[in-house]
């Protein structure tokens, strides 16, 4: 934030707004996976940006949190890092980018390594809100087929993934039932997060700001990402460990290094990845100096 | 570099700080203020006062230098700061048939009561590059009261040519408001007209034009256009009288429709509807089409074209989100981007290892491509079989 800024409320949106946006959240915590309608405003940052994080986050924050903002598993990207700044101005509480630190955590696209602790809230922010979009573009179309827990179209959907390409083609944003009743999309999350999500400790909370929808998956909730008995679900895997900090068994980004194809894979959770760097060089200076090897992978 | 999006603070201060360098351009000419684009740029603080839904000339200038001219950018401006704002209630309604018009045009009628006015307009000026003085029209209008102007369609409305203005016994509903309630399909007649006033110029008068091109006709006429100052008033209960906050610059355009008429109710103009703040005519005109356009249902024609379909319209219509949402495809996307690489890549192996299985794919085993050509160095170079193999899924379970 440069320049003074004009008075504003703390967390910006006014305490009406946050009241009104708090009672779609207890609403939408009461029925987990259904999408509350909710009069989303505008804040500071374009509309498909978070908006609808924002909002959630500003009127759910109070001065004890801590908050860590992400995109892309990142604490670095510039929208968490404008993200977090407009957090800091508006409201003075502390942030962080230790997962385990913090007591809210706004994301986008994905879901920390560091398994979530009850107590602590995710906010998500959601671009599509509809599962069933786009399969159905119309909105008085989709809560008819909600209300009916009509979701054959996203079972045929899959099954025509599973004929065309011998897969489930969805790698992103991949459908959840939650609570056995509501198709919910997770937002652009890979799938590779998904199991995260199934009776997590921690209060989930999604926020769609261009399209006016909040939604929640209340701690300890069912999430079961969608799959067929002979063809079940199954979460993308990397084969390899980050080549920063030697992790397996969390989600990489590619990094391309050259203009010759030559590509390095490193953790997408920069919070994890230091972390993992800061525990591994500890071990090392307590331990015998054996062997200054870098873990590089094979 | 992708690493490059990456950003610290410093990165976004020193884009932030090069941006206001920009927008301040030479240094050595005086900056513009915002009284000089409130009063010279009469017709842009307009259009941001009217979709950015906040009658403030002075903060609409402001947005537009700050914005550097981006007229989208300038109307998310405002639109932030009013989002903020408590609202106290509702005015009374405005009555744009007492206001005295700074121009008041009816295509319908060569002459009418008040007559015709023609105002401050761009028609009938030739498009030719041309210093004009600034002086202002002689002054020889005859001195008195202004003529009074009713509008046309009370005119009309007075021998049931026209439907009225609310469809009998529909009372005074409270009206909606969009920008503090949910907005849920299908909307009332009031909530849409709230959307289309803050609905992009250029996205209406696409849709407006299309109907006149035949997709979802409605025959237009305009009926009247009328810009000028009205009297805005709150009701005080405790007074018992009407306060008056103040006057603002509107543009109303009354569009006259195709009539609808059957063996049992006799034959009537229908009619569309637009307000704009400001001189805003052709926001006015795309928003009374579009309007007219939206009211199908009210008039049982077949929903066939794009500017009769509400739901269409109504979601795509505001450039708060639109522009948003296009432009978010700017931010990173990496992590679904991987997922999706993974993806492909799996597949293609898949599709390799059925080929090299001799499996249903013939087009790949023709003598061009099992040449010693395609087993040369060149394509089986080590960067370029590295990456391609580095990030193979693991199996189903494995």
């Amino acid at each position: 934030m440069n320049g003074a800024l004009t008075d504003y409320n703390i967390g910006y949106l006014d305490e009406q707004t946050k009241r009104m946006i708090r009672r779609a959240l207890l609403k939408a915590v009461a029925i987990p996976g259904f999408q509350v309608p909710f009069a989303s405003r505008e804040v500071p940052m374009p509309r498909g940006w978070g908006t609808g994080g924002v909002q959630v986050t500003a009127s759910i924050i109070g001065e004890d949190d801590v908050l860590k903002v992400i995109d892309q598993g990142a604490d670095d990207t510039t929208n968490a890092v404008s993200i977090r700044s407009f957090f800091a101005a508006v409201t003075g509480v502390r942030t962080t980018t230790r997962t385990d630190e913090a007591t809210i955590i706004q994301t986008r696209h994905r879901i920390p390594e560091t398994p979530l602790a009850a107590g602590q809230t995710i906010v998500y922010q959601v671009p599509g809100p509809e599962p069933l979009r786009f399969l159905e573009p119309r909105e008085t179309e989709t809560r008819r087929l909600h209300a009916l827990a009509d979701y054959g179209l996203m079972y045929v959907k899959l099954y025509e993934d599973i004929a065309r390409y011998g897969h489930i083609a969805t790698t992103y944003d991949y459908p959840v039932m939650v609570a056995g009743r509501y198709l919910m999309a997770p937002s652009p999350i890979p799938s590779f997060d998904n199991p995260k999500m199934h009776c997590s400790p921690a209060l989930q909370l999604f926020g769609a700001g261009r399209e006016k929808r909040i939604y929640a998956v209340p701690p300890y909730t069912d999430v079961e990402s969608l799959g067929f008995e002979d063809y079940p679900f199954e979460p993308q895997r990397f084969s390899r460990p980050c080549a920063i900090c030697g992790s397996v068994g969390v989600y990489l980004d590619e990094v391309i290094i050259d203009d010759a194809g030559g590509a390095m894979f490193v953790c997408s959770d920069t919070d994890h990845c230091e972390r993992a760097v800061a525990r591994a060089a500890e071990t090392k200076t307590g331990e015998t100096k054996a062997g200054e090897t870098k873990e590089v992978p094979a | 570099m992708y690493v490059a999006v990456k950003g610290g603070e410093r990165a976004i201060a020193n884009a932030h700080a090069l941006l206001a360098k920009e927008g301040r351009g030479d240094p050595r000419l005086p900056r513009i203020g915002p009284d000089a684009v409130a009063g010279q740029l009469g017709v842009l603080v307009a259009r941001v006062m009217t979709e950015g839904s906040l009658y403030d000339p002075d903060l609409a200038a402001r947005a537009i230098l700050q914005a550097q001219g981006d007229v989208l950018e300038a109307i998310t401006l405002v639109r932030s700061y009013r989002t903020t704002l408590p609202r106290f209630g509702y005015t009374l309604p405005v009555d744009t048939s007492g206001l005295p018009p700074q121009r008041r045009i009816s295509a319908t009628f060569k002459d009418l009561p008040g007559g015709q006015q023609l105002g401050a307009t761009f028609d009938y000026t030739h498009r030719l590059f041309a210093e004009r003085d600034t002086a202002g029209p002689r002054a020889d209008s005859p001195a008195g009261p202004p003529p009074a102007m009713p509008r046309v369609t009370d005119l009309l409305g007075t021998a049931s040519l026209l439907e009225p203005d609310n469809a009998p016994g529909a009372g005074d509903p409270e009206p909606a408001d969009l920008t503090r309630e949910p907005t849920v399909f299908p909307m009332t007649r009031a909530e849409r007209l709230q959307a289309l006033a803050r609905g992009d110029e250029g996205f209406l008068l696409g849709l407006g034009y299309s109907t006149q091109r035949g997709f979802g006709s409605t025959h237009p006429f305009a009926g009247e256009i009328r810009v000028g100052e009205v009297e805005v008033e709150v009701a005080a209960p405790e007074l018992g009288f009407a306060v008056p906050l103040g006057r603002i610059e509107i543009t109303e355009c009354q569009m006259i429709n195709q009539f609808k008429g059957n063996a049992d109710t006799p034959a009537q103009f229908t009619r569309g509807y637009g307000l704009a703040f400001g001189r805003a005519e052709r926001k006015a005109m795309s928003m009374s089409l579009v309007d007219r356009a939206l009211r199908a249902e009210d008039f049982g024609e077949r929903i066939v074209a794009p500017a009769q379909d509400e739901e269409f319209v109504i979601s795509h219509s505001d450039s708060v989100p639109a522009a948003g949402f296009v432009e978010h495809l700017k931010l990173p996307h990496h992590v679904d981007f991987q997922a999706e690489l993974g993806l492909v890549r799996r597949l293609r192996g898949e599709f390799d290892e059925r080929a090299a299985a001799g499996g249903a794919v013939s087009d790949n085993t023709g003598p061009d491509n099992t040449g010693p050509d395609n087993t040369g160095p060149d394509n089986t170079g080590p960067a370029g079989e590295g990456s391609a193999g580095e990030l193979m899924l693991a199996e189903a379970g494995a």
